[in-house]
């Protein structure tokens, strides 16, 4: 069978594999690279599959690179492949197709595939998908029309962005979750209490504290014995991260591969970045997987540098999210273990969390303003001391920094 | 490259800069019928209180986050100067999230966000905000 050689190798075509791309070319413009995808597609932002459906965006604009993104790179693309299996000793993988490629540095940027649930009925259900790729989207696309009714099992981010993509094709929306509110693993109670009156007001009817017990060709059973009917089921509870191909090769593996702060897995010159891997969050000093896009991408970016010789540790992950809904607008960071400080208005929420004289975290629905002020605060674990906290209270702003501080932030003064 | 910087002690905090910001991206002719009794939004923000006060935009960082953050590719590097393409800005206001100036912010009506780009793109070729500025607090060179 054909064996290739490349210099850098990618395993993946999303925001980690970009990331590792541009990082590479930052440092070296020559050496060869070589990029294998199971997805047949030039790449694209995953997260605007739900924007498709609710067509605030179409395929050509949703490519998250230009369409000579792979040319002005140098980057042969392999899309459409599958790697089967990584050989770390003698530095190969070989693809489903049959032929292998051998490598100097490997990037495995596999992203995580949705979980599927072991529920009794679930295989006699005829409609059903998962929500993570490009064709996840066009099978909705073509599936639900004014007459479908849909059950989404699953209140999380990829669930209700669903959700709220087939808001307006769709005759009507359950979502049902385990979970005694939405977005479990973002907000707190007063905060998913709020978007969960916004959503029912958008018409997605939330079925909470509850889960499927069975499954009818068109019917869920509730463990509270509710009777939830539908046309389609999308299934959205939650993801895991692709790391067969490392575990397979004797690299070290715990929920997501593990790597250290240059994204090197323990075997040697593989690396691993994004939704597959785990990163340090700063604010609880656990190792996780922190399945965010902006995540993937500064972890390509800094393995890519690795790769190149160019180290670069990534030290300043925390977990980030920002979501909307139906125009209200939540963004989030960090963890909530401490002190918490809220304030609540009409159609808005604040909560800050302190701990150690450190911002940890912080939770802001509909008034969003300048939130990256907060955002750094928590990145560079600022001492609360040394800024104007009860400005930043009230509102984020720069006039909460010394003099000295702003003079290097707005005045080109190198600190 | 050249950027905007703030002389901090020189601002009166007149928002005379947010006025020209919003006129100058407005894409009209007339300063008028451009602002008169509409709510601007302007990319440059005037801080203020205490005595002191200043204008804050986009500082154009050399390794900017909201590029890297950004989950559709919208926002770029172009020559060192970060414009966004508010046709592909599905408006998801990650940027709004990472930036650590409260730099970007959400363009009129919601959907997309808009920030500083140096008015390169518009009918003034060079920063409204400091051509207007009376009393050179803000100023675009080399530092
Ligand atoms: C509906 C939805 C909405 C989202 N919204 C947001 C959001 O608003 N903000 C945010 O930060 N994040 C969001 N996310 C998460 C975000 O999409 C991911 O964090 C990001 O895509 C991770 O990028 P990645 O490069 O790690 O991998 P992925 O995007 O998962 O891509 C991995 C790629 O590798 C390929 N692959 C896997 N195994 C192999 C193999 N063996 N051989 C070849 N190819 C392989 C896969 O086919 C896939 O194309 C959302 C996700 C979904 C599904």
């Amino acid at each position: 069978m054909k064996q290739t050689h490349t210099q850098y190798l990618i395993i993946g075509n999303s925001a980690a594999a970009v990331g590792c791309i541009e990082g590479i070319r930052s440092a070296d413009r020559e050496g060869t690279i070589t990029l294998v995808a199971s997805e047949p597609y030039h790449t694209y932002s995953r997260p605007l599959i739900s924007y498709l459906l609710e067509d605030e965006t179409d395929e050509q604009r949703m490519k998250y690179r230009p369409d000579d993104f792979y040319e002005k790179n140098n980057v042969t693309a392999l899309l459409g492949k599958t790697a089967a299996d990584l050989d770390a000793k003698q530095k190969t993988v070989t693809l489903e197709s049959g032929e292998t490629i051998s490598y100097d540095k490997l990037l495995v940027a596999t992203g995580s595939s949705p979980f599927v649930p072991p529920i009794e009925g679930l295989n006699t259900v005829d409609k059903k998908t998962t929500f993570m790729t490009l064709d996840d989207a066009h099978w909705l696309e073509k599936e639900v029309t004014k007459d479908t009714n849909v059950l989404i099992m699953g209140a999380g981010l990829i669930g209700l962005k669903c959700a709220e993509g087939l808001s307006g094709r769709a005759r009507s929306i359950t979502v049902v979750d385990l979970a005694d509110r939405v977005l479990p693993s973002i907000l707190d109670e007063t905060g998913g209490a709020m978007m969960k009156t916004h959503l029912e007001n958008h018409g997605i009817h939330c079925v909470l504290s509850d889960s499927v017990a069975k499954f009818e060709p068109s019917a869920a059973i509730l463990s509270s014995g509710t009777k939830l009917p539908f046309d389609v089921l999308v299934i959205a509870v939650g993801v895991r991260p692709n790391t067969a191909l490392v575990a397979k090769a004797g690299g070290d593996v715990r929920k997501g591969i593990a790597t250290d702060e240059h994204c090197r897995t323990t075997l040697p010159d593989v690396y691993a970045a994004g939704d597959c891997a785990e990163s340090l969050d700063i604010t609880t000093g656990q190792e996780k997987v922190l399945a965010l896009l902006p995540n993937a991408y500064m972890q390509g970016e800094c393995a890519g540098l690795s790769m190149a010789g160019n180290d670069k540790p990534y030290d300043k992950a925390i977990p980030m999210n920002a979501i909307g809904f139906f125009g209200l607008h939540i963004l989030t960071a960090g963890s909530y273990e401490g002190e918490a400080l809220t304030e609540q208005a009409e159609g808005a929420y604040k909560k800050l969390v302190v701990k150690d004289g450190v911002l940890k975290g912080f939770i802001l629905i509909g008034d969003i303003a300048r939130a990256g002020i907060y955002t750094s605060l928590i990145k560079n674990r600022t001492p609360l001391s040394e800024v104007d906290f009860d400005l930043l209270k009230d509102h984020p702003q720069l006039m909460a920094f010394s003099k000295k501080e702003r003079k290097e932030m707005l005045g080109g003064v190198k600190a | 490259m050249k950027k905007v910087y703030v002389n901090e002690q020189w601002c009166l905090g007149c928002h005379l800069c947010e006025y020209y910001c919003a006129f100058a991206n407005s894409g009209m002719d007339n300063m008028v019928d451009a602002l008169k009794d509409k709510k601007i939004y302007p990319r440059i923000q005037v801080e203020e209180g205490n005595g002191i006060n200043f204008a804050v935009n986009c500082r154009h960082c050399d390794d900017p986050v909201c590029v890297k953050s950004c989950i559709t590719g919208a926002l770029q590097i172009d020559d060192g100067v970060i414009t966004v393409d508010q046709d592909k800005c599905v408006g998801c206001y990650t940027c709004i999230l990472a930036c650590p100036y409260g730099a970007v912010m959400p363009a009129e009506g919601g959907k997309v966000i808009q920030k500083c780009e140096l008015c390169l793109q518009n009918a003034c070729g060079e920063p409204a905000c400091v051509k207007g500025c009376p009393n050179r607090a803000i100023v675009y060179e080399e530092r």
